[in-house]
């Protein structure tokens, strides 16, 4: 029953020094350099317009440095997002008072389109960084943070909050610092979640990337070094071999990040799975394999053991237990205290939507308002085709796949790896065809926003059928249910959960994606939908700013009704009703 | 007619007695309420009221309560976990703010940390408390090594059984060496056979005195597990939670088993207090008799003396008579009286109106040599003397055969004023010896299983 978890201190000293330390080595020392190569240029001269980048070439020799540099700005994306997640998500977990200001804007910000953030962040990142083409950078990885912070933190929050009893009890009686509490139980237990959130978050990342190299701002185009600016280049000399290679490209990418980086972390992170008993299928990565044969990083450990050994205390000593404050609820103030907080708030809302408001109607006339309140309905109907047709095609398959375990063990990889594919990549192909067959674009959009939503329903629908009980299924089988019946009163209710989330996340990647497929072009050509996606975009690319501010809020507006009124709901309803 | 057995002397415990204060109390409750509010105002829901009570030094106590009597709420309340509505709580002289510092607790679903290692586990509540590395790690071995898993060290919890897992948990509240061991129904997560076998570990370690804890509170809703574990179990009411009473439990830890009468009354007594919410504790008990004394005076007769006197009953069938053996072998009645009452226990004589007659037995054993009269004698006293019978299974379950005297003296103390209980035992010791049962060696004052 127990197996042997650490080779023996015999075992190890037989075989002092292994082919894995060599590859662990030569990879690490390899990382570095490209890593080195591929920075060095973030730092060149920028001074629009008259100092201007290197123009992207469409040579296919330049995409491994371009997909490098696309990499590398993912994963700075990344570390910032780690870092505010840890911060936000704590803050919000454990200070009662931030957590009611921190949880709703969260919940806003994450409705607010990201691609309607590029040109409000734009000038400021230029001006900040004056001189540099780091400004720019800096804009596309404020996007691709954008893009995968807030299900991370929310996951993070989520985590914190749901740290069992037994546990929380248990760190308590054995009086852990918050320090000791924070790194061996809270991190430990969100890790698995967030590990798997952070996996997603950077795969929808690359429709980010992709959209946020190449902006174009008072029909001036900026254009970064790297994968994005290359597709964006092909489109507009409407070069196919280029987005071939680029497509090509981008799937070795994919593949080649889930081998390195997220299959071992996932591996490594099963064992934080809060679960008493050994899970039967546990996830395996070659890379891990090499890096736990190696003792390099045993080695490393040891070595900075009396270092973690030296910050635990220190921070143990400043971050003591919290103390029980007995028969009074936690710091206890005067009620008046809590109503002038709240009050606070609530005039620096009002205040906030004022000056908004202020600064749209400067330009905007009001009728324009209700305009765009109706763009916004145009786009919401193609948001729920999309959402309904790709239940409706992809539910029936996706359950299919996962009551048969062996196409679900082939199968749900493809899905993610289709879900975390940039769909805007394939756009041209799309576009290609509506131009020859003459369909508009206000049709053919849904479609374009469906490439890369989709997906999410597939794959949450092939977890939820998985996730099934087989004793349910066997008595379905013993009870004779068939078609309908079986659909109605076991396949539906069972997979419902995971649909909604599903739903939720492929609503809130169409709205996204709106903005980029309302208006699209191959060479010459563009084609125009009618929408709120294609008003930001316009407004962008004039630089009219109250026009974006306005395109933006409605966007959001609709994003978080459309939540609140309907996914929650729904959400609520599945955790009461459906959960298994 | 002689009397010849005396009747014990009746010194059980009468139930309603309050606890025997071992030592000072550690930790008091005073008039400790708990109330929780309802949703949408709807008032108070009250879970405890007015507890009073105090866990004294060295005693092992047990909550025993149906669900909704609020066992666990109290538990909390007394370890600091959350704070009573009123009352309060004392643990070494301080009034509890925060997680008691007195207290290590083993929790009902273990809590171990599954990212951690059972030696990372044990070790981490020495880091809480700033122990450095190597004094940490020594101290988490031994305590590991005390509950038995030396060599799971780096084992993970998912890797172990429920047993194992929750032996991980007391080796986790060990090594705290707390002034009280809190145990939040550490058995009932497990399967019978393995709870069983755990409490029986527990129990030992308990008796045996080095106890990694002063004194230990149990939460339960097992009236059995109660009864086998605890000095004193206090039963909780339901709606709201409050104390209904106390049982002390009089038994021996030997003599805790299910075959013991007395051991069967307890249980069906508390069973009875438990399904009468409504019945007044003691009044419920007064059913149960007091305990019946296991272990019968033994004579004041010593080995030699009783095979000196069947000796010579044999050699001379014609002396019958008491008083004449008296006389003849200038033994005083009443220190003849002694070596009869024993040869009669013994079932080596029978006793008729003033005389005495060797059995079958008695007669082989007198005339056989010193062997085979020793072999009888063994037989005998395991058969007919429940005491020694008690040492000699007690010395061969013990894996090295030997046990401290003070074990068996206690016993008898519940039994016998304390200088026939120091009598009984020389008396048994006696006997022992001359059967080579056991030894006892008085300089460490343990004893041992004869060496063949």
């Amino acid at each position: 029953m127990v197996r042997l978890t650490f080779p023996t201190r015999e075992a190890l000293q037989r075989a002092p020094f292994r082919w894995a330390d060599v590859a662990v080595i030569i990879g690490t020392l390899g990382l570095l350099t490209l890593i080195a190569l591929v920075g060095r240029t973030a730092f060149v001269p920028f001074e629009p317009p008259t100092v201007m980048p290197e123009p992207i070439s469409l040579n296919v020799v330049n995409l491994p440095y371009y997909m490098g540099r696309s990499l590398l700005r993912m994963f700075i994306a990344l570390l910032f997002s780690l870092l505010f997640t840890f911060t936000y998500g704590y803050l919000a977990a454990h200070s009662p008072r931030a957590e009611r200001v921190l949880l709703p804007l969260l919940d806003i910000l994450q409705s607010v389109p990201v691609l309607g953030f590029l040109s409000v962040t734009l000038s400021f990142f230029i001006a900040l960084f004056r001189g540099s083409l780091l400004g720019l950078e800096a804009v596309a990885i404020f996007a691709i943070f954008t893009s995968q912070v807030w299900n991370m933190t929310f996951s993070f929050y989520h985590s914190l909050r749901s740290v069992p009893r037994e546990l929380r009890e248990c760190a308590r009686v054995f009086r852990l610092s918050r320090w000791q509490y924070f790194t061996r139980v809270e991190v430990p237990y969100a890790m698995l979640g967030l590990m798997w959130n952070t996996m997603m978050s950077f795969g929808g990342g690359w429709f980010f990337v992709a959209a946020s190299e190449a902006i174009s701002v008072l029909n001036q185009e900026y254009q970064l070094p790297g994968i994005g600016s290359y597709v964006a280049k092909a489109i507009e000399e409407a070069n196919v071999t280029a987005i071939v290679a680029a497509i090509v490209a981008m799937g070795l990418m994919i593949v080649t990040v889930d081998q390195l980086v997220w299959r071992p972390l996932i591996a490594w992170a099963q064992r934080f799975r809060n679960e008493q008993t050994e899970a039967k299928d546990t996830p395996n990565s070659w890379v891990l394999n090499l890096l736990r044969t190696s003792q390099l990083p045993k080695l490393i450990g040891a070595a900075l053991e009396p270092l973690r050994e030296f910050i635990d205390r220190l921070l143990s000593g400043t971050l003591r237990p919290k103390s029980l404050r007995m028969g009074k609820p936690p710091l206890m103030l005067p009620v008046w205290v809590d109503r002038l907080y709240d009050g606070i708030l609530i005039a620096a809302l009002i205040g906030g939507a004022t000056v908004l408001l202020r600064f749209v109607l400067s330009e905007v006339p009001l009728g324009e308002i209700l305009q765009v309140c109706g763009l916004g309905l145009i786009t919401l109907v193609r948001v729920i085709v999309l959402t309904a047709i790709s239940t409706l095609v992809w539910t029936p398959i996706g359950v299919a796949i996962g009551f048969n375990p062996r196409l679900s063990r082939l199968l749900q990889p493809v899905a993610q790896f289709l879900a975390s594919f940039p769909a805007n990549f394939l756009f041209p192909f799309v576009t290609m065809l509506l131009i020859a067959s003459g369909v508009s674009l206000d049709v053919g959009s849904i479609v374009l926003m469906a490439l890369g939503a989709q997906w999410y329903v597939l794959f949450n629908v092939i977890a939820g059928a998985q996730s099934i009980p087989s004793d349910l299924r066997e008595m379905a089988a013993n009870m004779r249910l068939r078609g309908w019946q079986l659909w109605k009163r076991l396949i539906i209710p069972g997979v419902f959960p995971a649909w909604v989330t599903g739903g939720i996340t492929a609503s809130g990647g169409a709205w996204n994606a709106s903005i980029v497929a309302e208006i699209v072009s191959w060479g010459d050509v563009t084609l125009r939908a009618t929408g709120l996606g294609a008003y930001i975009t316009t407004a962008t690319q004039n630089g009219d700013w109250p026009r974006i501010v306005l395109g933006v809020a409605m966007m959001s507006l609709f994003v978080v009704g459309l939540n609140r009124l309907f996914w929650r709901r729904l959400y609520a309803l599945s955790e009461q009703r459906y959960a298994l | 007619m002689m009397t010849l057995f005396t009747t014990a002397p009746f010194t059980a415990t009468p139930l309603d007695r309050p606890s025997r204060p071992k030592g000072a109390p550690i930790i008091i409750a005073r008039d400790v309420c708990k109330e929780f509010e309802l949703p949408d105002g709807n008032g108070t829901f009250t879970v405890l009221k007015d507890i009073n009570l105090q866990i004294h030094e060295g005693e092992f106590v047990a909550l025993l309560g149906r669900s909704g009597s609020g066992k666990s709420t109290l538990l909390r309340i007394l370890a600091g976990l959350i704070p009573p509505t009123s009352g309060e709580v004392i643990s070494s002289g301080q009034r509890v703010t925060g997680p008691n510092p007195d207290v290590a607790m083993v929790f009902q679903t273990f809590a171990l940390l599954p990212w951690l290692t059972v030696l990372q586990n044990v070790e981490l509540s020495l880091e809480a408390l700033g122990v450095p590395p190597k004094e940490r790690r020594e101290r988490a071995l031994k305590a590991i090594d005390m509950v038995g898993l030396d060599g799971f060290e780096s084992a993970y919890p998912k890797e172990l059984s429920g047993g194992m897992k929750q032996r991980v948990g007391f080796a986790r509240a060990f090594v705290r060496q707390p002034k009280v061991l809190f145990m939040d129904e550490p058995f009932s997560a497990l399967d019978v056979l393995t709870a069983e076998n755990l409490r029986g570990e527990i129990a030992e370690l308990w008796e045996q005195g080095d106890f990694p804890a002063k004194s230990v509170l149990l939460i339960t809703h097992n009236i059995e597990e109660a009864v086998l574990l605890a000095d004193r179990v206090i039963i909780l009411g339901a709606n709201p939670g409050r104390v209904r009473g106390e049982v002390v439990i009089d038994l021996s830890y030997a003599a805790r088993e299910r075959s013991n009468k007395h051991f069967k009354e307890l249980v069906d007594g508390i069973y009875i207090a438990m399904t009468n919410p409504d019945r007044d504790v003691r009044d419920a008990m007064a059913g149960v008799p007091r305990r019946e004394n296991p272990y019968p005076p033994l004579p004041h007769a010593t080995a030699g003396g009783i095979s000196g006197l069947l000796e010579v009953l044999n050699e001379r069938p014609d002396l019958r008579d008491l008083p004449e053996i008296s006389s003849t072998l200038q033994l005083p009645t009443d220190e003849l009286l002694p070596i009869v009452d024993a040869a009669v226990l013994l079932g080596f004589a029978v006793v008729n109106e003033g005389d005495i007659t060797l059995t079958d037995i008695g007669r082989v054993f007198s005339s056989a040599d010193i062997q085979t009269s020793k072999e009888i004698f063994r037989r005998q006293v395991l058969e007919r003397v429940p005491l020694i019978r008690q040492i000699y299974t007690t010395l061969t379950e013990r894996p090295n055969g030997m046990i401290r005297a003070g074990v068996f003296l206690d016993m008898l103390e519940e039994h016998f004023p304390e200088e026939e209980a120091q009598q009984q035992f020389d008396i048994a010791v006696d006997w022992g010896r001359y059967t080579e049962l056991f030894e006892y060696d008085q300089t460490d004052d343990r004893l041992r299983l004869s060496q063949p």
